[in-house]
């Protein structure tokens, strides 16, 4: 299964390069790269002036220290992952059988 | 394409919520009788939740100068369409509200309604689409993701217009903020997805055939 290799590398190797493309041309550009989500933020101050959340939300003003919030994610991301190599594994060896 | 707490007025939270949960009761609905009938997609559903919960935490640069992060429902999409779909989603924007203060609580029926209904509906076009077209499971699989991830982007700009603004100028701007950010994501999404196809149609082709668009094609053949 040479071929089905292949396409894992480049499939990779294409996102990584997009991805250090995209920062090395941000980088130069000074681009803060801040969420989408929270640029929205941004978005409803132009076109609907005045507007105030109304909550928010269940933690209040407080923010999640940055340090817990990449911790967060990181287990988000190791709970999909763990599931998706064990099926991955598992698929592979039965296929070997 | 989560939509920040607060940011909804409350009759537009309720809109939502009331469109998305009978998608969600439906979708609970149809992985009971998954399992049941066919336990062996106990752990296939598992895997489609997995994808929407590790592609939906991958937050990446994008060449507008935001980041972003892909959402991951073209595979549940594809394999079991939209209410299973907008179940899964249901469980991960719940631990991205409480844990992550990710989203919201109030906004959460518009965050299903984008990232669990909508955007994976259009997918399931696609996917359709292109199975009954004849085109391979990988290439489809890629093209539904991609679509299912850069529409769930253009829903939510859509629904902050309806709150905010409601003008095509709002719209633009929503628009630019979301779903321009979106292109290269959904594209990198699009290759996740294709490389996973190639994966499954070497070692587990007979797991598309839960597809009803799948079946449907055997059945013609």
């Amino acid at each position: 299964m040479a071929e089905s290799k292949t396409i894992y590398i480049v499939g990779f190797a294409i996102i990584a390069i997009m991805v250090i493309a995209v920062l090395a041309y941000g980088s130069s550009q000074d681009w803060e790269f801040g969420g989408a989500d929270d640029g929205a933020e941004g978005v409803v101050e132009e076109v609907d002036p005045g507007y105030e959340p109304w909550t928010n939300g269940i933690w209040g003003d407080y923010e999640l220290p940055g340090e817990t919030e990449s911790m967060l994610f990181a287990l988000q991301a190791a709970i999909g992952a763990i599931i998706i190599g064990y099926f991955i594994g598992r698929y592979t060896l039965k296929k070997s059988e | 394409m989560h939509i920040m707490e607060g940011f909804l007025d409350p009759l537009w939270c309720a809109v939502w919520f009331i469109i998305a949960i009978p998608f969600v009761a439906f979708g609970a609905k149809k992985i009971m009788e998954l399992v049941r009938e066919h336990p062996e997609h106990k752990m296939t559903v598992a895997l489609a939740g997995a994808f929407i919960f590790l592609l939906s935490s991958l937050k990446l640069p994008s060449v507008t100068g935001s980041s972003s992060h892909p959402t991951g429902t073209g595979f549940s999409a594809a394999l079991y369409g939209v209410c299973v779909t907008s179940f899964l989603a249901t469980i991960v924007l719940i631990f991205q509200a409480l844990l992550l203060a990710h989203g919201g609580l109030t906004t959460l029926g518009a965050n299903i309604c984008s990232m669990g209904i909508i955007g994976p509906m259009v997918g399931v076009l696609v996917w359709r689409l292109m199975i009954k077209g004849g085109a391979g499971f990988a290439i489809s699989l890629a093209i539904t993701a991609l679509i299912a991830d850069w529409f769930t982007y253009v829903v939510t700009a859509f629904q902050m217009t309806l709150n905010h603004g409601q003008s095509v100028d709002a719209f633009i701007n929503f628009l630019t903020n979301y779903a321009a950010t979106q292109i290269p994501l959904s594209i990198v999404e699009g290759i996740l997805f294709f490389m996973f196809g190639v994966y499954l149609v070497r070692n587990k082709p007979e797991i598309f055939d839960i597809s009803d668009a799948v079946a449907k094609k055997m059945q013609e053949a």
